[in-house]
């Protein structure tokens, strides 16, 4: 980081920063997005991905999924200015590395090559729950979840079968077992 | 079937059942149908001003000065961004405001249409909360909830764009006042254990301070009276923020004056050496802390604050207790007094040492300057103004710069309430327009802005409105010609460049003064000063004062740049043996 021009805002002992899945559950109405987002640039947080879509269609709520990295100063400011925001009923926060809870990421990968690629490409794939959503004789489309570094790898090794486009959303968290985030 | 109100009709019937007395505002061609139905409402006062910048912070000090929310109405486009600023500044110096704005009608919005900006999109950053009106039957509920977001919790400012054919149609009217708790967002989060582990450290500590800011004052009166209790009750010591600068009575022995970048020398050097430092309502802020690193290095630090984000954002605290000031400090005597009835007798002994220490550092006198019997020294005539207005029960408003941080060391404040100042963001300008919205609030009592030239020719039109109510605001200004606060960098950092820093042709201020229909007043000698003070309290009329002061006197003490607390500048002579150089200067 360049050294900062004010001696008041001299970066001290740095923590070591972490990636956290920040999910947050808010009101779906206009401009709510852009509240959560402004938050993150205005702030000068940081943001790896965000997914996020309506969950309760009754109560009008979406579920906004980010994952983040920072120190865990800065951490605890995000989930403590989120949930200043109006709109915001709760924040959770999940480490990276936390074994009680899912993440995942879904991405579509466009093959043009032969048959014998396009049989390969598939296979390459199979550990991630492939599905071929669509099939032509010289292309195909697969459809994946898996996690970001996962999805990271297959989209520098399968260039080789044929790769053309990726499209990926960012990942979505889900907590292990019984219990639900309150 | 109930009557149907216009959406104009709403905005008014709400502020009504708000109790909203005064609004700030400036006409446009989106907020007309509003305008139109001013008439209607007597209780209702609307103060036109000259630029919605001046409205946005008249309702600032209006606000600051009553603990009530201030209220704007201004036009969509340039009458939205104008106010930008005020907004700003309310929401970094946690003021309650409403800003009302119109906008272009519903089916034009998004086409560029003339006098569009996206408001809420330029005012997100700026705000708690927005809303933009796209149903007329909404907009009582949001007209509530605003006033709501804005006056609970950490007060700010909230924003409510309403579109021109929305104040046209038609709705039933409900009172939405009080009708239910904030989204379950409850804002005292702490138990008696957190207030039991106070106490227990407020009976160890041998060298305590409390630290106290602008929350105390945004809790209310009240919050201001149980502080005292609780600082007399421990016989602690006790600095302020410049926002808290009025909560505690600054002539008591037990207040050390203000902290941080240009605090004393005792306060400072005590916030160095405390071993408990209790932070009351106040929010670490880079100007307070100075290096963040060597921060009261050997301190437990307290932290009470009604804003969980505050706490652990700039300082790590030992213990946090979020709350409103006024309900945490109720919880702390009530403890305090079942549990340490006679604590002040017993604990002198254990901080005696402590204030021996203390009156070392203030024997340095921090605040001294050197006196002159040619030129007004800037600090001589606050004093002096503070003299000859102690007893009356003063407001004063100022702008950003030296005059600011000389008024808050020589202007002695004993009650809240009494000082409003732009500190978060610094806003100059600020002042006059305040003082309108003060001397609003409060017709009968003395307003005077305590200001620099450079500072009060940006809001300079707002004069036009003081004439306008016949509002007697005094306009003190601090003339030395330059940008003080600038120049003082650069004589200091920048090796004497004044870049930029003075002003030349500068307005004739007692001409301007009688061009705006006020009075002008000047003084050029410290011999003709009182009088010519004592001249400008007995006009009943707006009044400004050209103050002419030494050019060249710079404010001091100072932390400079990159240094801990217990490495200040003192005065000028002092300032020969500690040089800033090197990396210092890139800093500040």
């Amino acid at each position: 980081m360049a050294k900062s021009k004010s001696a008041y805002s001299f970066a001290g002992k740095k923590q070591k920063p972490d990636t956290h899945i920040i999910v947050v559950w808010v009101d779906n109405e206009a401009g709510v997005l852009a509240r959560v987002v402004g938050l993150f640039s205005g702030r000068g947080y940081n943001i790896e991905s965000l997914a996020v879509a309506e969950v309760d269609q009754k109560q009008n709520i979406s579920r906004i999924t980010i994952v983040t990295t920072g120190t865990p100063q800065v951490v605890d400011q995000i989930k403590l200015q989120l949930k200043k925001l109006v709109p915001v009923h709760k924040v959770a926060d999940f480490k990276r590395e936390d074994k009680n809870v899912i993440f995942k990421e879904m991405a579509l990968f466009k093959f043009v090559a032969n048959n014998g690629k396009l049989n390969k490409a598939f296979e390459a794939c199979k550990n991630f729950n492939p599905v071929i959503l669509d099939k032509t004789n010289k292309s195909n489309v697969i459809q994946i979840t898996a996690l970001r570094r996962e999805i990271d790898i297959m989209s520098k090794n399968l260039k080789k079968f044929g790769l053309v486009s990726v499209s990926r959303t960012g990942a979505v968290a889900m907590t292990r077992g019984s219990e639900i985030f309150k | 079937m109930s009557k149907l109100y216009s959406g104009a009709e709403i905005v008014f019937k709400c502020l009504e059942d708000q109790n909203v007395s005064h609004i700030f505002g400036y006409p446009g061609g989106a907020v007309l149908p509003i305008y139109d139905e001013l008439k209607n409402f007597n209780s209702i006062k609307h103060i036109l001003v000259r630029h919605e910048q001046g409205a946005g912070h008249a309702a600032e000090g209006y606000a600051r000065s009553t603990g009530k929310p201030g209220v704007l109405l201004v036009t969509s486009g340039p009458g939205a961004t104008n106010a930008v600023t005020a907004l700003t500044d309310a929401y970094m110096d946690s003021v309650p405001l409403v800003c009302i704005t119109g906008q272009v009608p519903t089916h034009l919005i998004g086409t560029d249409a003339f006098q569009e900006c996206d408001t809420t999109g330029i005012t997100r950053p700026c705000t708690k909360h927005n809303w933009l009106v796209k149903d007329v039957n909404d907009l009582a509920k949001i007209m509530h909830k605003a006033f709501e977001v804005a006056t609970t919790g950490r007060p700010g400012p909230v924003l409510v764009d309403i579109p021109k054919d929305i104040q046209f149609q038609k709705s039933k009217y409900k009172n939405y006042k009080n009708n239910k708790k904030s989204n379950g967002k409850s804002h005292n989060n702490y138990s008696q254990k957190n207030i039991d582990e106070l106490i227990d450290l407020i009976s160890k500590a041998k060298k305590p301070i409390f630290y106290t800011g602008g929350g105390v004052i945004n809790s209310g009166t009240k919050a201001s009276e149980l502080l005292r209790e609780l600082v007399y009750a421990t016989g602690f010591p006790i600095t302020s923020t410049l926002q808290g600068l009025g909560c505690f009575p600054a002539d008591d022995n037990q207040f050390l004056g203000m902290l941080g970048m240009h605090g004393t020398y005792e306060a400072n050097n005590a916030m160095y050496s405390c071993d408990l430092m209790i932070n009351v309502g106040a929010r670490f802020d880079d100007r307070i802390t100075g290096k963040i690193d060597e921060f009261s290095p050997k301190s437990k630090k307290v932290h009470i604050d009604i804003d969980p984000s505050s706490i652990n954002k700039n300082v790590k605290v030992d213990l946090a207790i979020v709350g409103d000031i006024k309900s945490v400090l109720t919880s702390t005597l009530k403890t305090f007094k079942k549990s340490k009835n006679n604590f002040s007798k017993s604990n002198k002994h254990q901080i005696s040492n402590w204030w021996e220490q203390i009156q070392k550092w203030r024997s340095k006198r921090s605040l001294d300057y050197i006196g002159s019997e040619e030129t007004i020294k800037p600090q001589y005539a606050i004093e002096r103004l503070y003299e000859l207005t102690k007893d009356k029960d003063t407001y004063i408003t100022t702008e950003v710069g030296q005059h600011q941080m000389w008024a808050a060391q020589h202007y002695k404040f004993n009650k809240p309430n009494r000082w409003m100042t732009s500190g978060g963001l610094g806003t100059m300008g600020y002042g006059l327009p305040a003082a309108v919205g003060v001397q609003i609030a409060h017709p009968k009592k003395l307003v005077i802005d305590i200001a620099g030239e450079a500072s009060v020719l940006m809001t300079m039109q707002e004069m036009s409105t003081a004439v306008q109510y016949n509002l007697p605001i005094k306009i003190f200004i601090l003339n030395n010609e330059y940008m003080g606060m600038v120049r003082q960098w650069q004589e200091l950092l920048h090796d004497k460049n004044y870049s930029e820093s003075y002003t030349a042709a500068l307005p004739d201020f007692v001409k301007m003064a009688e061009a705006y229909g006020c009075v002008g007043i000047r003084a050029k000698t410290p011999e003709e000063l009182d009088d010519k003070i004592i001249e400008m309290l007995n006009t009943d009329r707006p009044v400004i004062f050209d103050c002419l002061v030494d050019k060249q006197e710079n404010c001091f003490p100072m932390i400079p740049s990159g240094k801990p607390h217990n490495q200040m500048l003192l005065g000028p002579k002092d300032q020969k043996e500690k040089k800033i150089t090197g990396k210092g200067r890139a800093l500040v």
